[in-house]
């Protein structure tokens, strides 16, 4: 394939403390696609996502977003890299002190010149864009956690970033929200073309929505599996891929 | 795709013909470059009905966006027609749900008249008395059980947080309680001399640290260090649901985890405050030997001539009473944070204002009830 990939990983090791989480871990996700990174709990799924968005760094190995070397960047050039990624954090990670036209707006205030009744407008329209039309003057602790992450998304998106991170989207959520919070990430990915990447255990949402997948392990430090969901079941790599997406246990604990 | 080289920036170049404003956006529109807005667009003009194109347009976000609803919702305000038909498709959705998103933008919750608020503020003061006085309650019932042995309490808890609040807090103590004394000294000296009485500076330190200064200190340097951490620690706990968890399992709160700290800070305040007393009064000492050439054997003698038991027992009373008020305060303040990181810090910081607050007012109350008792 010609296109370059939207985010390449090669050699990653990461390490929480001096622990070794991930050895070597390779992958690439294709522009517009939607990636799961999935696994069982302590696999390393939110430390791989952390040194993904430059939260931590790897030990070794290097990421490149676009072709643009992500792990090797001056300070500058990261500061240009970040601004076209939007990260949705399992609790949402509002900005308790702001409201959430506020919150929305931060990121728009900081990097743009747009003047203050456009970056208003806008972020109201990314919040009616979530299901979140007329709370915009309302504080993270006045609404439920399903529109938290609703609005973290909103925040997320108001960039209107290349690439978009989610850890555990659906943590938290009642089975519908949860589908409804897919629906809007497919419908960020066709209209604006959005690499999304998506760190889950939800199975449903694996089955739903995922392009690709990449498995992690905790015992082998790296990617068990990789390809689509479909696929991976008809001939899969391994037998923990199995039991993860069909929810059954095959060696007894 | 056009064969014509992208132009650098994005335009929107419009053209009025019978009435009709039509305007054909081009280039790239990116919301962190400068990109028109329908305002300066349209200019002075009142035309019968707009028409929009986007044939030039290169690449496109929310900025262009931005620009076709602005465009959209000038139109319905104005009452004419707006024809989109010649924009794409997915323009032409984004750009009516930005419409719509600046329609129902929701007004603010938060701001009320000045009747509303004062009001709002009464019933909040009067919710607040009543959880203290709840919290005073839960806090003396809890203790009744413990002491008279039909509760239990973590002693490790207890002797842990006398740690925390006591020897630990020892250098600050001193620190302060020195440079307390030295500072009396100084000043008390100024007037003294006068009358050629500078050995009376052993009498104005003695009544003072033992009477007051010595608890007093140590009370406001237990109140910033001591209780705004009870509040944060208890606070944070509340966000953990870790409160949620003990009342679920049945346990009061208040047993399990405040009356531990205001124990351990009800034994530690009265031994720091005589610590309190006699760096204190070192430092007194130290000034009078070397800036008034009192030996420090005279010095003693002096203060004994004045400070009595019963000056020591009133400053350690008033001990006991103001490490009860650091350590109820901070821990009722973190019961009552919000559930969120600024809730926590807010509680840490009205901790610190309540303690202080109500340590002048009860010192206050003393000064009046050790006057009328003649202590």
């Amino acid at each position: 394939m010609s296109a370059v990939p939207a985010i390449e990983a090669t050699g990653l090791q990461c390490n929480y403390d001096d622990n070794v989480i991930l050895a070597d871990v390779t992958f690439s996700v294709r522009p517009a696609e939607i990636f799961f990174i999935i696994g069982g709990s302590g696999c390393g799924k939110t430390t791989l996502l952390r040194n993904l968005v430059g939260l931590e760094r790897p030990v070794r190995g290097e990421v490149r977003f676009n072709g643009r070397s992500f792990t090797g960047a001056d300070t500058a050039s990261r500061r240009e890299m970040l601004k076209t990624f939007g990260m949705l954090f399992q609790s949402g990670a509002l900005w308790s002190s702001l409201t959430l036209a506020e919150n929305v707006g931060l990121p728009l205030e900081e990097y743009t010149r747009l003047p203050p009744d456009e970056v208003r407008n806008i972020a109201a329209f990314k919040l009616a864009q979530v299901g979140l039309a007329g709370f915009e003057e309302h504080y993270p602790s006045e609404i439920s956690g399903g529109m938290r992450k609703r609005a973290g998304l909103a925040r997320a998106l108001a960039l209107d970033p290349a690439i978009v991170f989610f850890d555990e989207p659906s943590a938290g959520l009642d089975p519908v929200t949860a589908r409804n919070l897919d629906e809007l990430i497919v419908q960020v990915r066709d209209t604006f073309g959005t690499t999304i990447v998506i760190v889950s255990h939800d199975v449903d949402s694996i089955s739903g929505i995922a392009d690709r997948l990449i498995m992690l392990d905790r015992d082998q430090h790296g990617i068990i599996a990789a390809g689509r969901p479909a696929e991976l079941l008809k001939d899969p790599p391994s037998p923990k891929l199995v039991e993860f997406l069909t929810r059954r246990t095959i060696h007894p604990v | 795709m056009s064969a014509s080289p992208e132009p650098l920036s994005a335009r929107a170049t419009s053209r009025t013909e019978d009435r009709l404003f039509t305007v054909d956006l081009a280039g790239p529109w990116r919301l962190d470059q400068d990109t028109p807005r329908w305002a300066t667009t349209l200019g002075p003009v009142a035309p019968a009905g707009v028409s929009l194109r986007a044939d030039g347009v290169t690449h496109w976000d929310t900025s262009l966006v931005a620009f076709l609803g602005e465009a959209q919702r000038w139109c319905a305000e104005a009452g004419i027609a707006c024809d989109v038909s010649l924009l794409p498709e997915k323009m032409r959705r984004l750009s009516s749900q930005f419409e719509g998103s600046m329609q129902t933008c929701g007004k603010d919750p938060h701001s009320t008249s000045l009747v509303v608020e004062v009001g709002l503020s009464t019933r909040y003061l009067g919710r607040q008395a009543r959880t203290f006085l709840g919290f005073v309650g839960d806090f003396w019932i809890d203790t009744t059980r413990i002491v008279s042995g039909r509760a239990g309490i973590r002693w490790r808890d207890c002797l842990s947080e006398a740690q925390k609040c006591g020897a630990m807090a020892l250098p600050i103590v001193s620190l302060i309680s020195f440079l307390v004394g030295v500072t009396l000294a100084y000043s008390g000296s100024i007037v003294l001399k006068r009358f050629g009485g500078e050995i009376w500076v052993a009498d104005l330190i003695g009544v003072a640290m033992t009477r007051e200064m010595g608890a007093l200190m140590a009370a406001i340097v237990l109140s910033g260090r001591t209780g705004a951490a009870f509040a944060a620690e208890i606070g944070s706990m509340k966000v953990n649901e870790e409160i949620d968890a003990l009342a679920t399992l049945g346990i009061s709160p208040v047993r399990f985890l405040v009356v531990p700290r205001v124990l351990a800070l009800g034994l530690m305040m009265p031994l720091l405050a005589i610590y309190a007393n006699c760096l204190g009064i070192l430092g007194g000492m130290a000034v009078a030997y070397a800036n008034l050439d009192i030996p420090p054997a005279a010095y003693w003698v002096e203060m004994l001539t004045i400070v009595t038991l019963p000056d020591v027992a009133v400053g350690l009373i008033k001990a006991v009473v103001f490490g009860l008020i650091v350590g109820l305060s901070g821990c009722l303040r973190g019961l009552e944070s919000d559930r969120n990181a600024s809730g926590v810090g807010s509680a840490a910081t009205s901790a610190v204002v309540t303690a202080i607050l109500l340590i002048i007012v009860a010192d206050a109350i003393f000064a009046v009830l050790f006057n009328a008792l003649g202590m």
